[in-house]
C-alpha cells in the first residue's frame, strides 16, 4: 500500500504551524482514522474533537483542503490520490488547540432562542399530521456540526458581526419553531432585529456544506425572511393571522420563557 | 486551594446524555441550584447515536398494548434478572415521558390519525417504539438539551470528573474535575450528585460506543463506596458494521429488522429459524411465510425469529460465522434491499442509507449489508433504589446506563431511551428530595483529598519515559475482546483477571507528552484507571456467574442455572483503595417480586 501524507495545523491562540506526517495507507479509512493513528504513535497530544465516528454527532468538524468537512465521514480514497491532505481547524471560530476550535458562540446564540411554547395538552394528546411535522423534522436532523456557521461569510469574514447575527444553524432553529404545528411563541421581530436575519444574502454556502443535506437556504432562511416581511408590511396577512391562524403570542411576550 | 476554580451547587449531574439532562431538568424544576457536567460538548453524548426509538406502551398502533405487556416483555427479555420494581416503573411511566418530550418540542413520526407512530423491535410483542426515522436519539437529546438550556441550567462542557469526594461520614460532598480545553482543575461542592455517565464499551476492540464510553461513572461510584451489580451482563448488539475495518463495530439499527430486513448466511438461508430457543418458541414463527405475514398484521402470524431479543440473535450470528457460513468480512448478511422498495428504505432508514453509502460504498437499497456483533451496552451498573435512584452512598444517585437492575441480563432495544427518561427524572426527584430534606447540608470539600486526586491525575507528566497510553488502551481492548467476549469460558476469564492485574501495574507507569491543554493522550491516561476497574468487574462477574443467561454466555456452562437466576452478583470495595483497591464479589438474592406482578409473567402470549 502507498503512503498517505498529512499536513496538519498544530498550535493554539498564540499561533502555530503545519506539521507533516507520513503513514502507510489502509483500506477504507476516513481522515479521522488517520488522525487517530497519528495520535497513537507520533503525536499523542494532537488535539481533535470527535465522538460517534458515524456522522451522527457533529463533533469532528474541521477543514480538509480548505473545505469544512466531518473528519469521520471523509474517506481518504475520495481525496485526490497521491496528494498531501491538509487539515486545519474551522476558521470562523477562535482556536483552542490544533484542530479544536472554540464553538461557544453557537451555544450562546442557542441560549437566546425563546423557548418552544405549546398550548396545554388536550385530552387524548396532541394530534399532528405527518406532513406538518416533516417540515420541522428536516431542520431537526441538524447534528450541530456548525460547519454552516463556519462557512457563512457574515461570520467567517466579519468577526464583529457575531454579536448581532445568529447564523444559519440558528436560523433553521427559528424556522423550525416558526413552522412547528404546536408552537405559540412569535419570534419574528427578534430574528429580524436582534438575530440579523437580514444580513444573510442567500449565497447558499451553508446549504452546500451541510452533511445532513438540509436545504438551509431554500427551506428555512428564505421562508423565514418572507414571514418576517409579512409580519411587518402585509396587513392582509396580519389580519389573516389574527383571524385564522393559531394565536401567536406577541414578540414582547416571546422573550419570556415558559413556566418550568 | 485558593488557586483552583470552585463552585457550589445543590445538585450536580455528571453526564449530559438523556438521563443526565432529564435529571437536571427535574432538579431545576424544583428550584434548586443545578449544574450539568459533561466530557464533550453539550448534545454530543452517546444518546445521540440511538437510532430505532423509545419503547412506550402507548397503544397507538396496537390497542392491545399496555404497561403489563411491556413489563412482561422486559422481564422475559432480561431473563428474569431484572429488578421487578424498575421494570414496573419503566413500563408504567414511559408513555408519560414520551408525551412530555412532545410538549417540549419533539417531533415524532405520526400515525394516519395524527398520533405518535410506533415501530416493531426485537422482543416487544407489539409495535411500541416511538421514533423519528432512524435518528430518535438525536431528537431525544436535542429536545432535552433545548429544554435544559431554556431553563438556564449551568452547563460545564468538556469538563471531565475524575473523582467523587466523600465526607467523613461517607456521604458524597462533591467532585474533582478538569477542563479539557485548558487542563486546569475545577472542584464542585454539592449536596447531592447524580451519575449519568453511560457505558463502558471502549474497553473492547469492536464497540458501537464513542471514546466517552470508559465507565467513569461505574468506577468513581465504586471508588466512593457504591455497590455495582450484574457487571457480567454486557450486551453485544447483533448488528454492527464489519467492514471497512476502520468502522467495524458502528451500529446498524435494529429498526432494519423491525422494518422487514432479514438475516442470511453465505448460503442465502434465513438461519434464525434454526435458533429459536424454547422460551420463545410459542410466540415465534416457524416458517418464512408465517413470519412475512406478521409484518403487515401481527394477528396473522407469529413474530419473525430475526426479532428475537438481542442476546439470542447475536449468539446465532456468532455460531453461523464459526460454522463457516459467514460473509466475506466475517459477518452475516442483513438484507432489506430485496424486501422493501428503495423509496421506503430511504424514508424509514435515512441515516443507515447514508452510513453505508458513505463509509462502506454499499447501497442498502440494492445490496445486503454485512453485519456482526458489536459491544453495545452494559446492563449491569451501580445498584440503585428503584423509586429514587439513590445508591448505597448517601447523596449519590445514578440513572441510565451507569445504573444496574432495570434490564436484567439482557436489554430490549428501545428500552434504553425510555429508561433514560423514566429514571433520569426519578434520580432528579430523588436528589431534590434528599436536598430538600436537609441531606448534604454539612457537605464540605476536603482540600487534602482534592490535592491527592489532582497529584494522581498529573503523575503521567512527571515521567520522562514510560508507557504510551494508547498502547495500553489497545492492549486492554485486544485482551477484553479475546477473553471477555460474546462467548466466555473459565480459563479465559482467569487469564483476563490475571492480565488486568498486569495492566494495572503498567498504567502506573504511563508517561504523557505535551501540555495539559486539550491533550488527548493525557485525557486517555485519566480514563484508563476507570476502564481497568470496570473491566475487572465484568471479568469477575463473568467468572462467578457459572451459567449462560442473557448477555452472559459461558461455553463451559451453556445452560441457565435456576439457582443463579435468583441472585445478583454484587461488587464493592469494602476497604477502599481506588483503582488498586481489592474488589469483593458476593451473590445476593434478588428482591422478591409481588404476586400480582409475577402473575403477569405467566400469562400466555396473545
Amino acid at each position: 500500500m502507498s503512503d498517505v501524507k498529512m499536513r496538519i495545523w498544530r498550535g493554539d491562540k498564540d499561533g502555530g504551524e503545519f506539521e507533516n506526517y507520513s503513514l502507510e495507507s489502509q483500506e477504507g479509512e476516513v481522515v479521522l482514522d488517520v488522525i487517530h493513528r497519528i495520535q497513537a504513535t507520533e503525536a499523542p497530544d494532537l488535539a481533535c474533537r470527535w465522538n460517534c465516528k458515524a456522522g451522527k454527532c457533529g463533533s469532528c468538524s474541521a477543514e480538509i483542503n480548505g473545505k469544512p468537512r466531518l473528519l469521520c465521514m471523509t474517506r481518504m480514497d475520495q481525496l485526490p490520490e497521491g496528494e498531501e491532505v491538509t487539515v486545519t481547524p474551522m476558521r470562523a471560530f477562535p482556536i483552542i488547540r490544533d484542530l479544536v476550535s472554540d464553538v461557544s458562540y453557537n451555544f450562546e446564540k442557542a441560549r437566546q432562542v425563546p423557548a418552544f411554547l405549546p398550548p396545554p395538552r388536550p385530552e387524548g394528546g396532541y394530534r399532528m399530521s405527518q406532513a406538518d411535522v416533516e417540515r420541522g423534522q428536516e431542520f431537526r436532523q441538524c447534528i450541530e456540526c456548525f460547519m454552516c456557521q463556519d462557512v457563512c461569510h457574515v461570520i467567517r469574514d466579519h468577526e464583529e458581526n457575531k454579536t448581532n447575527y445568529a447564523g444559519p444553524r440558528l436560523f433553521i432553529r427559528y424556522a423550525e419553531l416558526e413552522m412547528h404545528p404546536l408552537d405559540t411563541n412569535d419570534r419574528r421581530d427578534l430574528v429580524r432585529d436582534k438575530m440579523g436575519l437580514g444580513m444573510c444574502n442567500i449565497t447558499k454556502c451553508c446549504t452546500e456544506v451541510c452533511p445532513e443535506h438540509i436545504k438551509i437556504t431554500d427551506n428555512a432562511i428564505i421562508p423565514l425572511k418572507e414571514r418576517v416581511v409579512d409580519a411587518d408590511f402585509d396587513p392582509v396577512a396580519w389580519l389573516g393571522r389574527k383571524i385564522l391562524r393559531r394565536t401567536k403570542r406577541t414578540p414582547a411576550d416571546a422573550s419570556v420563557q415558559p413556566e418550568a | 486551594m485558593n488557586d483552583i476554580e470552585h463552585h457550589d451547587y445543590d445538585v450536580i449531574v455528571i453526564g449530559a446524555g438523556g438521563a443526565g439532562l432529564r435529571a437536571a431538568i427535574e432538579a431545576k424544576q424544583r428550584g434548586l441550584r443545578v449544574a450539568l457536567i459533561c466530557k464533550s460538548l453539550l448534545g454530543k453524548a452517546h444518546t445521540v447515536m440511538a437510532e430505532g426509538g423509545v419503547a412506550a406502551a402507548m397503544g397507538n398502533v396496537y390497542e392491545e398494548d399496555n404497561w403489563m405487556v411491556h413489563f412482561r416483555d422486559t422481564m422475559r427479555g432480561g431473563k428474569m434478572l431484572n429488578h421487578y420494581r424498575m421494570a414496573e416503573l419503566h413500563a408504567k411511566e414511559s408513555p408519560d415521558r414520551v408525551h412530555e418530550l412532545e410538549a417540549w418540542g419533539a417531533l415524532f413520526d405520526r400515525t394516519k390519525d395524527g398520533k405518535i407512530l410506533q415501530r416493531d423491535f426485537g422482543g416487544h410483542r407489539y409495535a411500541r417504539l416511538a421514533h423519528v426515522g432512524d435518528r430518535t436519539g438525536l431528537e431525544l437529546i436535542r429536545t432535552l438539551q433545548q429544554k435544559a438550556v431554556s431553563m438556564d441550567i449551568d452547563v460545564f462542557m468538556e469538563c471531565k470528573v475524575i473523582r467523587l469526594l466523600n465526607g467523613p461520614d461517607g456521604s458524597v460532598t462533591g467532585a474533582v474535575a478538569y477542563w479539557r480545553p485548558t487542563g486546569e482543575f475545577i472542584t464542585f461542592g454539592s449536596k447531592a450528585v447524580v451519575l449519568a455517565t453511560g457505558g463502558v464499551g471502549k474497553s473492547w476492540k469492536f464497540t458501537s460506543n464513542s471514546w466517552e464510553g470508559t465507565g467513569d461513572g461505574h468506577a468513581i461510584a465504586m471508588w466512593a463506596g457504591a455497590d455495582l451489580i450484574d457487571m457480567e451482563c454486557v450486551q453485544f448488539h447483533p448488528t454492527g458494521m464489519v467492514w471497512p475495518l476502520s468502522v467495524r463495530g458502528i451500529l446498524v439499527t435494529e429498526g432494519v429488522r423491525g422494518d422487514g430486513g432479514v438475516l442470511r448466511n453465505s448460503e442465502g438461508n434465513r438461519f434464525m429459524f434454526d435458533y429459536t430457543p424454547d422460551m420463545f418458541k410459542a410466540e415465534t414463527a416457524d416458517s418464512e411465510a408465517e413470519a412475512d405475514r406478521w409484518y403487515d398484521d401481527h394477528t396473522a402470524g407469529r413474530r419473525p425469529p430475526e426479532l428475537l431479543p438481542r442476546d439470542e440473535v447475536a449468539r446465532s450470528i456468532n455460531s453461523e460465522v464459526k460454522a463457516g457460513r459467514g460473509s466475506p468480512h466475517g459477518g452475516v448478511f442483513l438484507d432489506i434491499a430485496s424486501r422493501r422498495s428503495a423509496e421506503d428504505i430511504r424514508k424509514r432508514l435515512p441515516s443507515m442509507y447514508h452510513q453505508f453509502m458513505e463509509l462502506a460504498g454499499v447501497d442498502i437499497t440494492r445490496e445486503a449489508m454485512e453485519v456482526g456483533p458489536t459491544l453495545h451496552y452494559i446492563m449491569g451498573g451501580v445498584r440503585v433504589e428503584p423509586d429514587s435512584g439513590s445508591t448505597s452512598v448517601p447523596g449519590l444517585f445514578a440513572a441510565g446506563e451507569v445504573s444496574g437492575g432495570m434490564h436484567g441480563a439482557n436489554r430490549l432495544g428501545g428500552n434504553s431511551l425510555s429508561d433514560l427518561l423514566v429514571f433520569g427524572r426519578r434520580a432528579g426527584m430523588g436528589a431534590a428530595d434528599y436536598v430538600e430534606g436537609g441531606g448534604g447540608n454539612d457537605a464540605k470539600v476536603d482540600d487534602l483529598l482534592v490535592q491527592h486526586y489532582m497529584d494522581e491525575a498529573l503523575e503521567p507528566f512527571t515521567r520522562e519515559e514510560g508507557e504510551n497510553p494508547y498502547t495500553l488502551q489497545h492492549d486492554l481492548q485486544e485482551m477484553m475482546q479475546a477473553n471477555v467476549g460474546i462467548i466466555r469460558n473459565g480459563p479465559e476469564l482467569d487469564e483476563a483477571i490475571e492480565q488486568l492485574e498486569v495492566l494495572k501495574e503498567r498504567v502506573q507507569n504511563i508517561a504523557v507528552k505535551g501540555g495539559r491543554a486539550y491533550n488527548p493522550g493525557w485525557n486517555l491516561a485519566t480514563d484508563l484507571p476507570a476502564m481497568l476497574t470496570v473491566s475487572t468487574c465484568v471479568a469477575l462477574g463473568a467468572r462467578d456467574r457459572k451459567e449462560s443467561r442473557g448477555g452472559q454466555t459461558r461455553e463451559d456452562f451453556p445452560k441457565a442455572d435456576p439457582e443463579l437466576g435468583k441472585v445478583n452478583f454484587v461488587q464493592s470495595q469494602p476497604s477502599g483503595g481506588g483503582f488498586n483497591g481489592e474488589i469483593k464479589i458476593v451473590p445476593e438474592p434478588l428482591p422478591v417480586m409481588p404476586d400480582d406482578l409475577r402473575a403477569l409473567l405467566e400469562e400466555a402470549p396473545k
